[in-house]
């Protein structure tokens, strides 16, 4: 089959390898009828995610048709449409029952070594680091996929494949990241990053009734889709975000923080960036967390931040006096996509949300590597890239 | 003025910000390898008797810079960190100014306010990489104003998910509610 293979930093190629079979009872394997890139895959891409080896399979937004099941995998059948969690779950783990499926304590293969870089392990990710069981991913023509009784989201075919893609990972993503923030009319919530994981909080945090939703970033296509959702949107090239914040806040900042950016934030011409920049290049430091250091900074206090935004190892120069001073609660982690799977399925279906507005490239694999570059580099006004193999 | 020849103004300075990033990475080349095949009589002239190692290294910094300047598609990161590097220079300077003689102490005050010239370059530089890459964007942005996601405006769906309830270990408790939001 074909797939999209890492063989490298920014280097990404369509290649064909062998076609994925059952090799755990509980398996499936899907042929993919759409998959998608995510801000996540650009971390894999750039090499800033430790543990990727030349010829993983990336991509974990998928979706397609069960093909085959193995014998323990009683609750699919070939033909059935389902959509895949970018996050592998055994259903069974004490993790698991509690609904924090992305930190599944059985689904990594490869645990011993997560032990030991994390301290505990978390769950196998498709298309992803080694640490995180370093399973084939999904932007490929057939997906195996593991513990797949539980690791699926079963879809009608009343939603067309884009409405339902999302369901994988960045709709469930922006929907955590504002239901970490418990949100309550009085909110003001400011989101750091209008990528479509930005877009999605944005779009969640009104529908979860913040009274004032403020969107920020720098790219200006990427701001006329923030303004869409109902957001109020501040360009950080040219505006100062701390004095704006607190200007749109009374002087007392916004209750609740949202970091849909994660490690590779954009220098802005502030000293701290570019200490970030410098360190970044010689290999003293592996994130750039400017925007961490300024949602502590303008956080009110005794207020929230979430963190869905990917962060992979050690960040520098973090204010925690100021964090624990301040009394802010933070929230993290990659998303546990089935919590919320089925109650934004319904919210789909009633119309309530339509999570294809994010869509303004549609290719197939071949097209995947030249992609990347353009999702990466934001050309042709790109925001998501949906994939027909 | 029309617009094509605001462009093209646009255009021409665009070429002159290049052509000074690739005139600071051959500085950059040209100085780190004084540094770094030269380092005794560059400290020795900058009262830095005793530094050597610490100028051959800072000579692999500005070679590397340099080659990042030159062979990046987008030198902006690099002219930035030549901007972190050109502090650390004039921090190990003012080391010289303390400590040289004489001659020296001349030497490495003239040595700090040749960098800070840099610096200034540097950071100029810097800013109308920025510029231009805005600039650049705004002419091509597409406007995305009609992708709303939601079937009326938002003003109309403000809450209404608010059916939603949010699991007991994602709420935050009581006392730590922000004023104003404790309702
Ligand atoms: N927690 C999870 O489970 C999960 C799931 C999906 C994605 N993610 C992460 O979420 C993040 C965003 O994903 P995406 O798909 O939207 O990616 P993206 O790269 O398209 O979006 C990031 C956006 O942040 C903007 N940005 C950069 N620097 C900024 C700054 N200083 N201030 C404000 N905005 C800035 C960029 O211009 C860009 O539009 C990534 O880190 C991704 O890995 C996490
Ligand atoms: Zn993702
Ligand atoms: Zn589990």
């Amino acid at each position: 089959m074909r797939a999209l293979v890492w063989h490298g930093k920014q280097d990404i190629r369509c290649d064909n390898v062998p076609d994925p079979r059952i090799e755990q009872p509980r398996d499936a394997i899907i042929r993919v009828t759409s998959c998608a890139i995510c801000g996540s895959d650009l971390h894999l891409y750039d090499n800033f995610m430790p543990g990727m080896k030349n010829g993983d399979i990336m991509g974990h937004e998928t979706m397609g048709v069960v093909e085959e099941v193995g014998p323990d995998c009683t609750n699919l059948k070939k033909g059935d449409r389902v959509v895949i969690p970018f996050t592998i779950i055994c259903g069974e783990c004490d993790q698991c029952r509690r609904g924090n499926f992305s930190v599944c304590e059985r689904s990594n293969r490869n645990k011993d070594m997560a032990d030991k870089v994390f301290g505990h392990t978390t769950a196998g990710l498709f298309g992803y680091t080694h640490l995180t069981g370093g399973y084939p991913g999904g932007q490929a023509e057939y997906l195996r996929v593991p513990f797949a009784d539980k690791t699926h989201i079963k879809v009608p075919s009343s939603l067309s494949d884009e409405q339902v893609l999302f369901l994988s990972d960045i709709f469930p993503t922006g929907w955590q990241a504002a239901v970490q923030c418990d949100i309550q009319p009085t909110d003001t919530v400011a989101i750091w990053g209008c990528g479509p994981v930005g877009q999605m909080a944005i779009r969640s945090a009104v529908l979860l009734g913040a009274k004032q939703v403020i969107a920020i970033d720098n790219v200006p296509e990427r701001l006329s889709m923030a303004r869409a959702g109902g957001a109020t949107t501040l360009n950080f090239s040219e505006d100062s975000i701390v004095e704006r914040l607190n200007e749109l806040t009374g002087g007392k900042g916004p209750e609740k923080c949202i970091d849909a950016v994660g490690m590779e934030a954009h220098a802005t011409a502030t000293i701290d960036s570019m200490y970030d920049r410098a360190k970044q290049a010689v290999m003293l430091e592996t994130d750039r967390p400017h925007v961490l250091r300024e949602m502590m900074y303008v956080c009110r206090p005794a207020g929230v931040l979430s963190i869905p935004g990917v962060y992979g190892g050690l960040l520098d120069k973090i204010p925690f006096g100021m964090a624990m001073n301040k009394g802010l609660t933070i929230r993290m982690g990659q998303t546990h996509v089935n919590r919320w799977s089925d109650d934004l399925l319904r919210r789909i279906e009633q119309g309530q949300i339509d999570p294809s507005f994010v869509i303004t490239h549609r290719v197939g694999l071949e097209q995947g590597p030249e992609m990347y570059k353009t999702f990466r580099d934001k050309l042709d006004s790109c925001i998501k890239v949906v994939i027909r193999p | 003025m029309s617009g094509r020849a605001a462009r093209r103004r646009g255009e021409r300075r665009a070429d002159t910000t290049l052509g000074l990033a690739q005139g600071l990475g051959w500085f950059s080349i040209g100085l780190g390898l004084a540094e770094l095949l030269a380092p005794h009589a560059v400290s020795r002239s900058l009262g830095l008797r005793g530094h050597e190692k610490l100028i051959a290294g800072y000579g692999v910094r500005e070679i590397v810079a340099g080659v990042g300047i030159l062979a990046s598609r987008d030198p902006t990161p690099w002219i930035w960190g030549r901007v972190a590097g050109d502090a650390l220079d004039i921090g190990t300077l003012a080391g010289g100014l303390a400590t040289g003689r004489g001659r020296e102490r001349g030497n490495a005050g003239l040595a700090i306010a040749a960098v800070a010239g840099v610096t200034l370059l540097d950071v100029l530089c810097g800013r109308a990489l920025g510029e231009r890459k805005i600039t650049e964007r705004k002419r091509l942005a597409r406007d995305y104003g009609d992708r709303r996601g939601m079937p009326k405006p938002a003003e109309a769906m403000r809450g209404a998910a608010r059916d939603f309830e949010v699991p007991r270990d994602f709420r935050i408790p009581d006392p730590l509610r922000p004023w104003g939001s404790a309702a």
